[in-house]
């Protein structure tokens, strides 16, 4: 395997400092948090950074925090594993815990950080489909300037999103939910393990007492240059009540709206195929409660 | 593009001068001579090089030295408990847990966080924890034994 070359290495202790380095030395730098993806581009797509900014000296980038408002804040540089271990995130989101399960091995996630990965931008990142439809922002901030965008309108396609250079994702926002709301999200891979999304389909909406679904948000990962959502697909279901009929019909609406590409894993008709039979199973799967264990949520695919 | 860095390897205060690119997995083997943490495929799929980083598992193939000022790192080497053999590498070695032994290493390293954080896995959840760990030899099913038997000597310990 291929080794890294030399590069400076900074290691500043505020987000103004960090964000100064990238503007003062110009072309050529990166933000490293987890490093699960930069070290990897390094060593094995010919990445040469000229120089790394570590953000992890950088106080106050981690954690999750419940807020008195109801909202959840996950700080960028918390780890996947800390998010799939979580008992707030487990207890209120647990489609969200398991999308971050879903994301390489124990190792990986000890080390990569949701800020990473959203920074990081591939179309197959799995938490970003179950953040998105959780409605979650992103907080931005640069040395003089901090700003806040959802999540949904962060990417701009495969490892580009709308962040300049100096500029480092800090926190990701959940709003409050209700107390009703229901989700799921489902990785499509034939392995069990350590492989990349074939497809990612996350499904979150409210299931009141007279089942009916409201406040649908559909999203897709994998099937597009940037993570979507399935607007035709949400008004579908908007305000019914769920049956395996309609999930169906849900489902073959979402398979339309998805622009999937052929590559190594698959070819894009398969993927728009099994586009179709996901959103189904997870807009089901979502109603009846969350996977007991990932042999469990692994079943419940099929 | 070197940097001072003080860390504690097995225990062993560490201070030396690091180039910012050198990677932790080579740190290990190539400057320090620990070589006990093996290298598969150098890109975070395999999990021959998983070592304790402040406390939790990662691939070692990942982590830049010039990020360990004040790291704790534990290695294969640092398992043992004092001139002991540590039990789950007493069950490997009696279960015929390790082929050929080179995923052995990070094997060991991931059943101990496993079994740090629950003395009785299921054998679902002992394959849930090895999932990034690779055996080329596929000796899956003896790893498994091996873990199980680890887990009922710790906890009649």
């Amino acid at each position: 395997m291929k080794r890294t070359e030399p590069f400076e290495f900074y290691q500043p202790a505020t987000l103004a400092e960090a964000s100064r380095l990238l503007k003062e030395n110009g072309p050529g730098g990166r933000f490293l948090a987890g490093g699960t993806d930069l070290v990897i581009a390094m060593k094995e797509k010919g990445l040469l950074p000229k120089y790394i900014v570590d953000l992890k000296r950088v106080p106050g980038l981690s954690g999750i925090r419940e807020n008195s408002d109801g909202t959840i804040t996950i700080g960028a540089l918390t780890t996947m594993y800390a998010i799939e271990t979580s008992p707030v995130i487990k207890k209120k989101y647990p489609f969200l815990a398991q999308s971050a399960a879903e994301v390489g091995s124990i190792q990986i996630r000890n080390r990569a950080t949701i800020g990473g990965n959203m920074a990081n931008a591939t179309p197959s990142a799995d938490v970003a489909p179950s953040l998105i439809a959780l409605n979650a922002t992103a907080k931005i901030a640069s040395a003089d300037d901090e700003r806040s965008v959802a999540l949904e309108e962060f990417f701009r396609g495969p490892g580009q999103n709308i962040m300049s250079a100096d500029e480092i994702l800090t926190e990701i926002t959940i709003p409050r939910t209700g107390a009703q709301l229901v989700g799921e999200y489902i990785k499509f891979s034939p392995r069990d393990m350590m492989d990349l999304a074939y497809i990612g389909v996350a499904v979150a909406y409210n299931l009141g007492s007279d089942k009916k679904c409201q406040e649908v948000r559909i999203v897709l990962g994998a099937v597009a240059p940037t993570p979507i959502r399935a607007k035709n697909s949400e008004a579908l279901l908007e305000g019914k009540v769920l049956t395996e009929e309609l999930a169906t019909k849900v489902g073959d609406e979402a398979a339309k709206e998805s622009k999937p590409i052929s590559d190594v894993r698959s070819s894009a008709d398969y993927r728009r195929a099994m586009v179709g039979v996901m959103t189904k199973r997870a807009i089901l799967n979502a109603a009846v409660g969350p996977a007991k264990s990932w042999l469990d949520r692994r079943d419940r695919r099929y | 593009m070197k940097k001072q860095v003080q860390f504690t390897l097995n225990g062993t205060r560490v201070n030396r001068e690091v180039p910012n690119h050198r990677l932790l997995l080579d740190l290990l083997r190539d400057d320090i001579g620990v070589t006990g943490t093996k290298e598969g495929c150098g890109t975070g799929d395999c999990g021959a090089c998983t070592v304790f980083l402040n406390g939790k598992p990662v691939n070692s193939c990942l982590v830049l030295s010039a990020e360990l000022e004040g790291a704790e790192i534990v290695t294969i080497e640092g398992l043992k408990i004092g001139p002991e053999l540590h039990p789950i590498q007493k069950a490997f070695i009696q279960d015929g847990g390790a082929q050929c032994g080179y995923c052995t290493p990070g094997m060991l390293m991931m059943s101990k966080a496993l079994l740090d954080e629950n003395q009785n896995p299921t054998e679902d959840e002992i394959r849930y924890a090895l999932s990034g760990n690779l055996c080329r030899c596929t000796g899956y099913a003896k790893i498994i034994e091996a873990v199980q038997d680890a887990a009922a000597m710790l906890r009649n310990r």
